[in-house]
């Protein structure tokens, strides 16, 4: 009986919410900025999945062409992020978001 | 079958994401990353995404994983924090209740609008019906053709990254003057 189940694309829309809502709590009470970009990247993995699952659901290929764009963009982002944290530790030892107050002049 | 490999992915998934925002230790964190993005990988193949499905493995898990562990060990910061201490104390309990509001508010809308996906798109030759690219030649056409400028801003884009990356994580010629001075 089981067997006779499919996932709709409404299962892979419900667990890419729940993806999201997992990142969103890292990128909320974490505060070393590594693992706030994993979870940023985490929320990233989840839209992704959205679309895929709509463009299957659709019949429509410009959602998976928007999930291209996407790791794209994300690639980029980590890279410049990744660049940002190592010119910071540099200066300082210790790595929390908290020691970034400093900047408030 | 196809409800057996849905549950396995789900469970990698979520057990990754959880073990990125609940392990201590930053390189346990990354290594759960990578049990995530091969989750997300399963279901792109299982929803006949072949093409980023491998693109997830070779981008995400291949390269940016590994971008992370090599930042963690060049920095040294691979040992457990302390995640007793919180100094803000209501910001944990906020940030849990506010991401549960949001999923269920999510939740609802997918639950509630899904009657209405059902509009059809150009159409979208699968791998079931014999040609196994066509899935590589739909997403080659449309990037090619409707989307090719965007695709020529991008490599403007990742150009932008790596020089502002290099500028970023050089050591500047006053540092190094500064540095020779103090020693």
């Amino acid at each position: 009986m089981l067997a006779t189940i499919v996932p709709t694309s409404t299962w892979y829309l419900i667990l890419g919410a729940v993806l999201f809502g997992i990142g969103m709590v890292g990128v909320l009470i974490r505060r070393n900025p590594l693992i706030m970009f994993m979870s940023i990247e985490l929320m990233l993995n989840a839209v992704n999945l959205t679309f895929v699952a709509l463009s299957t659901q659709l019949t429509d290929i410009n959602g998976q062409t928007a999930v291209f764009f996407v790791l794209v963009v994300a690639a980029a982002e980590v890279v410049v992020g990744l660049g940002i944290i190592v010119a910071i530790m540099r200066r300082r030892s210790e790595i929390s978001v908290d020691d970034l107050s400093v900047l408030k002049g | 079958m196809e409800l057996f490999v849905f549950i396995c992915a789900a469970a990698m998934v979520l057990a990754g994401a959880l073990g990125v925002v609940l392990r201590s230790n930053p390189v346990h964190a990354a290594l759960s990353l990578v049990l995530t993005l091969f989750g997300i990988a399963v279901m792109f193949v299982s929803q006949q995404a072949e093409f980023l499905a491998a693109v997830q493995v070779v981008v995400y898990a291949g390269a940016i994983v590994v971008l992370f562990l090599f930042v963690i060990m060049l920095l040294g910061v691979d040992r457990a924090e302390n995640l007793e201490t919180e100094p803000l104390g209501i910001q944990r309990p906020l940030a849990i209740i506010l991401s549960i509001g949001f999923v269920a508010l999510l939740v609802t809308t997918i639950v509630q609008g899904r009657d209405s996906l059902n509009m059809r798109g150009d159409g979208l030759i699968t791998a079931d019906s014999g040609d196994h690219d066509a899935n590589i030649r739909q997403i080659a056409r449309s990037i090619f053709s409707d989307y090719v400028v965007a695709f020529e801003v991008t490599s403007v884009l990742l150009i932008v990254a790596v020089v502002g990356t290099v500028v970023l994580a050089r050591k500047r010629k006053s540092e190094k003057d500064l540095s020779g001075v103090s020693a």
